[in-house]
């Protein structure tokens, strides 16, 4: 296949996926928008209020950003877990496997679809919360990068939970138990500084830590974690799971009999 | 891979449409599917690849299709060996299989056109594509419906279409007209037949063994994992040794006449079964009936020759491998 030719196949699985995602809107786009909302009342509001200021802003400013990337991750993974393993368990992937498609663009196309999810669910949460709070932007180069990566990242997360799951629990459990708890843990509702000292080391092992902060540094300009370092975490979790994506589809592992 | 690659040409100018050497299938569970059958394919042919259930067909197809990691041999489409120059050689041919692996939610005409798109055809040229191959398998009227709500039959030919969309030079059909009618049936064999003449290579396994006699001319049949005959279809049923024809009478009689040399059998008293040995023709029985006064009023083969056939082989490599395992 020719560079063009590679275009056109991954374009084209990048239009199904966000035809997709816009066609079921009412599931997709929809019940992320109806949870932030119900945080932001809730957490931001009325407990917030109470609370008082947090990091040197107001708890719901605080918050904000952490809600965003919440959004943003659980979205892009659910996205590409969900997609990639109807297709899978309908047969359809087939059509790919058959095709002169390299394996990157497969993965490619999917990791695209799971980011504009990602994004679309992203910007519409950060329009709501301009509702309740105020949104400064301390860094706009930092806070695209951040979520785009993130994206990114929890995109290939998903991919790889979708071919390892053999029945539609396999895809729920991920989410449920794993990505939940650590986003919750992960400095979206507090800053690690309240922390113990133990638990402030603990918490460190928690990648979603380092999005969350340096998000809330591109939008605030706080961040419990130096920004560079984030980043470069982010960046390391990226090229392992893009690597480890790669070697699963190389080896047909889940897909190919 | 490179940009380019494509237009590198085929090392062998000879080349089959299909080669398979020494190929091996044994699955995680150790079940070994294949035990390194060899096969060719012609360009141009119209192949039938037959066994009985689980004899390897469809992992043999899976295979060549890319859909099953093959455990050792080597594979090569149009010259273009499946590991060393796989795209090239996924290009060179279409799949159908035998289940239905279709988005079920996407529209009719959205499932042809996507395929193209991972083949890399820009949208416009698909979307022509689509509207001819549609026209022609009588789906357009369906291209905007949900795929869900197609027919069986008008399933199967959307698989069709989608797996010709990118003009390939081989189409490998897995039992393409099973739960098929057999009005459906015979068009779609008119239209296999009509793009074989037109240059494209078939391979078709199928159990309607009537279907691989009218349409192949080559035929291979697997058996547990191994090619057990594989030729010309035409000296395939040379070597049927006899082939029995029932001849329908006029009025009825009362016992078989005696023909010197031909074995006849009256069933009921209006069907005469005549058994042929190999040499032996139906002429010389029509000039004695003739003779005689009988008269009859059609005739038809007791069995399918090829039926016969299949059957014959695979029963007697059955018993060759429980000989072997005793």
């Amino acid at each position: 296949m020719s560079a063009y030719e590679i275009y056109i196949a991954y374009s084209t699985i990048v239009r199904k996926e966000i035809q997709r995602f816009m066609r079921i809107w009412v599931q997709t786009l929809l019940p992320p928008s109806i949870i932030m909302v119900l945080y932001f009342i809730i957490f931001g509001n009325l407990i917030g209020s109470r609370i008082g200021q947090m990091g040197g802003f107001d708890y719901m400013q605080f918050i904000v950003p952490g809600l965003i990337m919440m959004s943003v991750i659980s979205n892009s993974y659910g996205n590409v877990v969900s997609s990639f393993y109807s297709t899978k368990y309908q047969g359809s992937l087939e059509e790919m496997l058959v095709s002169p498609m390299p394996n990157w663009v497969i993965l490619a196309g999917y990791v695209t679809g799971g980011v504009a999810r990602g994004l679309a669910v992203g910007t519409i949460v950060t329009c709501l919360s301009l509702f309740f709070t105020q949104l400064d932007v301390h860094n706009l180069g930092i806070i695209v990068l951040v979520v785009l990566m993130t994206s990114i990242l929890f995109s290939l997360g998903g991919f790889i939970n979708a071919v390892f799951a053999n029945s539609f629990d396999d895809i729920a459990i991920v989410p449920t138990f794993i990505l939940t708890p650590l986003t919750y843990l992960g400095g979206v509702f507090y800053s690690i500084d309240l922390l113990p000292d133990f638990w402030a080391s603990v918490s460190q092992l928690n990648p979603i830590l380092y999005m969350v902060n340096a998000f809330r540094f591109g939008i605030l300009g706080v961040s419990d974690i130096p920004v560079g370092y984030s980043l470069l975490v982010i960046c390391g979790f990226i090229i392992a799971l893009f690597s480890y994506c790669m070697h699963l589809l190389n080896t047909g592992k889940g897909i190919r009999k | 891979m490179r940009a380019n690659d494509h237009l590198k040409p085929v090392q062998n100018t000879m080349t089959h449409a299909l080669e398979i050497n020494q190929l091996h299938k044994i699955y995680d569970n150790g079940f070994e599917a294949l035990k390194g059958i060899s096969l060719k394919v012609e360009q141009g042919d119209f192949f039938a690849l037959l066994g009985p259930n689980g004899a390897g067909k469809s992992t043999t197809l899976g295979v060549v299709s890319s859909l099953v990691n093959k455990s050792s041999g080597t594979v090569s489409v149009f010259g273009y060996d499946l590991d060393t120059h796989v795209s090239q050689a996924k290009c060179m041919m279409g799949v159908v299989p035998q289940e239905f692996n279709f988005n079920m939610f996407e529209k009719v005409a959205d499932v042809v056109v996507q395929q193209a798109g991972y083949y890399g055809i820009p949208r416009d040229e698909a979307l022509r594509r689509t509207e001819q191959l549609l026209k022609q398998l009588g789906l357009w009227d369906k291209r905007k419906e949900a795929s869900r709500n197609l027919s069986g039959g008008m399933k199967r030919r959307l698989m069709i279409a989608r797996a010709l969309v990118h003009k390939p030079k081989l189409l490998i059909l897995d039992e393409p007209t099973a739960g098929v009618d057999i009005e459906l049936r015979r068009s779609m064999w008119e239209f296999l037949t009509r793009i074989n003449e037109q240059g494209t290579t078939i391979i078709l396994t199928t159990h309607y063994l009537e279907e691989a006699e009218n349409l192949c001319r080559n035929i291979a049949i697997i058996d547990q994992g191994e090619i057990i005959k594989h030729s010309p279809m035409k000296e395939l049923l040379k070597t049927i040794n006899t082939e029995t024809i029932v001849l329908d009478l006029l009025e009825p009689l009362a016992t078989a006449p005696e023909i010197s040399g031909y074995s006849l059998l009256l069933v009921g008293d209006t069907h005469l079964e005549v058994t042929l040995n190999q040499g032996q023709d139906i002429n010389s029985v029509f000039v004695v009936l003739s003779t005689a006064g009988i008269e009859v009023t059609s005739m038809r083969n007791k069995t399918n020759r090829l039926e016969e056939l299949f059957v014959n082989l695979v029963t007697n490599n059955k018993t060759d491998l429980q000989g072997v395992s005793a």
